[in-house]
C-alpha cells in the first residue's frame, strides 16, 4: 500500500483554486521530485500533505501505516528571524517533540536521536551555535537535522537549495541521494532547480497549476515536457 | 555595607512589605520567563493590551464591590484569547484591533471609577501601583497562581520553545500548537492580572518586555535567554523595591527604572564585545 495517494485533489487559497486534477502515489522509498514553475501551486501542494491546508476537492489518503508524527519537514523560508536566540542542539532536538506528546520532557533516547542526525548532518561543530547567525547552507542543514529527527518514514521539503550557492546545493542532494539509498528515506522535494533535482529521484511530478506529468524519471526525461523544461534533446 | 542590612532588615518588619516583596519577586519571575516567548513572537502589544483590559476589569469589580482579583482575571483571561485570535487571523488589523479593544477597556474603567467613587488616588493607584494595595486573601491568591503559572511553563517549557521558533513545522509534524498558543496567552493573562496591582496597568507590561530583551543583548540559546531573563528580573525588583522603599519613590515605576539602566548597560556591553560588529558582517 503506498505511503501517500492523492486523488483527484484540488489545493487554493481563499476563494480561488490553485492546484487541481492532482493524482499520484508515494510509496515507500521513493524519491519524488516536483518541478514547476514559480506559483504553480508547488508549496501549495507541501501544504496539503501536511494537512496545514484542507483540501477543496479529492482527498489525500496517508497509507501504510504513515502518522503526522512520523513526517519530517523542510519549510521553503524560516519564519524565524535571524535575532532569535535559538541554539542549534535546542532546534534540532525540536524536531522529537511530536512524538513526546502531552510527556514534557526529552528522554536521553531523543537527545541521543537528536546528536545521531546532527552527526549525518556534519554538524556536531555547530551544536552551540546560534541558528540565527549561521550561513544559509548551514541553517538548511540544521533544519534538515531537525527534519530527521521528525521523521520515521518520509521527509517532505519545500525548495531545501533555494538561496543556497551550487557547491553547497550540491553536497545538499548528495545528502538527500545518501538518506534515500541507505536509510530507505522516502523523500518528496519540491525544487526550482529542475535539472540537479531531478538528477537523483526516481520519480517527477510536474504542475502547472495542474499535473502535467506523473510517472519514473526516465519516463519523463524522454516524454516532451521533460525535454523542455530540462533543457535536454 | 552594613547600612544596606539594616535597611533591608528595617523593611522586612513591614508586614505588607514582605507580601510585596514575594509577589512581586514571583510575579517578576513569571513575567520574564513568559516574555522571551511573547517577544520573540511578536505578541509584546497583547501584553499592554492586556494590562488595560485588566484596569477596566479591575473597575468594574470595585464598583460592583466584589474582590477585584475575582473579576479581572477571568475577564483578562478571556480577552487574552480574543485578542490572540486576532492577531493570528490578519496583523496589521490586529495591532489596530489590540489598541481598540485596550483603549476602550481604559475608557471604561475610567468613567466607571469617576462616577462611582470619582476620580481620586486609586486611579493613580490602579495605573502606576501601589504595594498597599494587596490583602491577605490577594497574596494568598497570587502566590498560589504565579507556582502555578511556574509550574506550568517549566512542563511546557520544550512546547514553548517549538512553537515559538517554528510554529509552521510544530503543526506539520503533528503538535497541537494552537493549543499551546492559547496557553500562552492564559499564563500571560494570569500573570498579568496578579502583577498589575503593584505594578501598575501601565508598566507591567515592561516587566514582560525588558527582561526578554535585556538577556537578547548578550545571550544567543533559547535557554539561556530563558535563564538569564528570569535573574535579571527578579534582580531588578528587588533593586527597584529597595530603592522605592529608601527613596519613597513608587515601585512599579522604580522597578522598571533599574530595568532600563539594566537594558541600557547591556546593549553596551553587547556594542563593546563587538557581537554587533560580527553580526553585521555575516549579514
Amino acid at each position: 500500500m503506498p505511503l501517500i495517494t492523492c486523488r483527484d485533489l484540488s489545493l487554493g487559497y481563499g476563494g480561488s483554486v490553485v492546484l487541481s486534477g492532482v493524482n499520484f502515489q508515494v510509496s515507500s522509498g521513493d524519491y519524488l521530485c516536483i518541478v514547476g514553475e514559480n506559483g504553480s501551486g508547488k508549496s501549495t501542494l507541501i501544504k496539503g500533505l501536511l494537512c496545514l491546508q484542507q483540501p477543496f476537492g479529492g482527498e489525500i489518503v496517508y497509507g501504510d501505516g504513515l502518522r503526522a508524527d512520523m513526517i519530517g519537514y523542510l519549510p521553503q523560508r524560516m519564519t524565524a528571524g535571524s535575532d532569535f536566540p535559538a541554539g542549534v542542539y535546542e532546534v534540532v532536538l525540536s524536531g522529537r517533540l511530536a512524538r513526546r506528546g502531552l510527556r514534557p520532557f526529552y528522554t536521553r533516547q531523543d537527545k541521543d536521536a537528536a546528536l545521531t542526525n546532527m552527526r549525518i548532518l556534519e554538524i556536531e561543530y555547530l551544536r552551540d551555535a546560534c541558528f540565527g547567525e549561521l550561513s544559509g547552507g548551514q541553517q538548511q542543514r540544521v533544519l534538515l537535522a531537525r527534519a530527521l529527527c521528525s521523521a520515521d518514514r518520509l521527509l517532505l521539503l519545500d525548495e531545501p537549495v533555494a538561496g543556497l550557492d551550487p557547491m553547497v546545493a550540491q553536497g545538499f542532494y548528495e545528502i538527500l541521494g545518501t538518506l534515500n539509498a541507505s536509510m530507505g528515506m522516502t523523500i518528496v522535494m519540491v525544487s526550482h532547480d529542475v535539472e540537479r533535482a531531478v538528477g537523483n529521484a526516481s520519480h517527477i511530478l510536474h504542475l502547472n497549476h495542474t499535473q502535467l506529468f506523473f510517472g519514473a524519471r526516465d519516463e519523463y526525461l524522454k516524454s516532451d515536457i521533460g525535454k523542455k523544461f530540462t533543457g535536454g534533446d | 555595607m552594613f547600612e544596606i542590612f539594616h535597611t533591608l532588615s528595617e523593611m522586612f518588619s513591614y508586614t505588607f512589605l514582605v507580601r510585596a516583596f514575594v509577589v512581586g519577586l514571583l510575579v517578576s519571575l513569571c513575567a520574564s520567563l513568559l516574555g522571551v516567548s511573547l517577544v520573540l513572537k511578536r505578541y509584546s502589544m497583547i501584553g499592554d493590551g492586556l494590562s488595560h483590559v485588566g484596569f477596566g476589569a479591575l473597575a468594574v469589580a470595585m464598583a460592583l464591590n466584589v474582590a477585584p482579583l475575582a473579576v479581572s482575571i477571568p475577564v483578562v483571561v478571556i480577552a487574552a484569547f480574543l485578542l490572540l485570535r486576532i492577531s493570528e487571523n490578519s496583523r496589521i488589523k490586529g495591532d489596530s484591533a489590540i489598541a481598540l479593544i485596550s483603549t476602550s477597556s481604559l475608557a471604561i474603567g475610567v468613567m466607571l471609577i469617576s462616577v462611582t467613587t470619582g476620580m481620586n488616588t486609586d486611579v493613580c493607584n490602579y495605573m502606576f501601583g501601589s504595594i498597599l494595595a494587596m490583602t491577605k486573601n490577594d497574596v494568598y491568591l497570587s502566590v498560589t497562581l504565579s507556582i502555578v503559572v511556574l509550574i506550568l511553563f517549566v512542563l511546557f517549557y520544550n512546547k514553548i520553545f517549538a512553537v515559538t521558533f517554528d510554529e509552521t513545522f510544530a503543526k506539520a509534524t503533528g503538535v497541537r500548537t494552537q493549543a499551546y498558543n492559547m496557553l500562552i496567552a492564559f499564563l500571560s493573562a494570569v500573570t498579568i492580572v496578579i502583577g498589575m496591582r503593584m505594578m501598575g496597568a501601565l508598566l507591567i507590561s515592561s516587566l514582560i518586555i525588558f527582561p526578554a530583551l535585556s538577556s537578547m543583548r548578550i545571550y544567543k540559546r533559547f535557554k539561556t535567554v530563558v535563564i538569564s531573563s528570569a535573574v535579571i528580573s527578579v534582580v531588578c525588583f528587588f533593586l527597584g523595591i529597595v530603592i522605592s522603599y529608601q527613596y519613597a519613590t513608587p515601585t512599579g515605576a522604580s522597578v522598571v527604572s533599574v530595568n532600563l539602566l539594566v537594558f541600557l548597560a547591556l546593549c553596551a556591553v553587547s556594542l563593546l564585545s563587538g557581537k554587533f560588529r560580527t553580526r553585521r558582517v555575516q549579514q
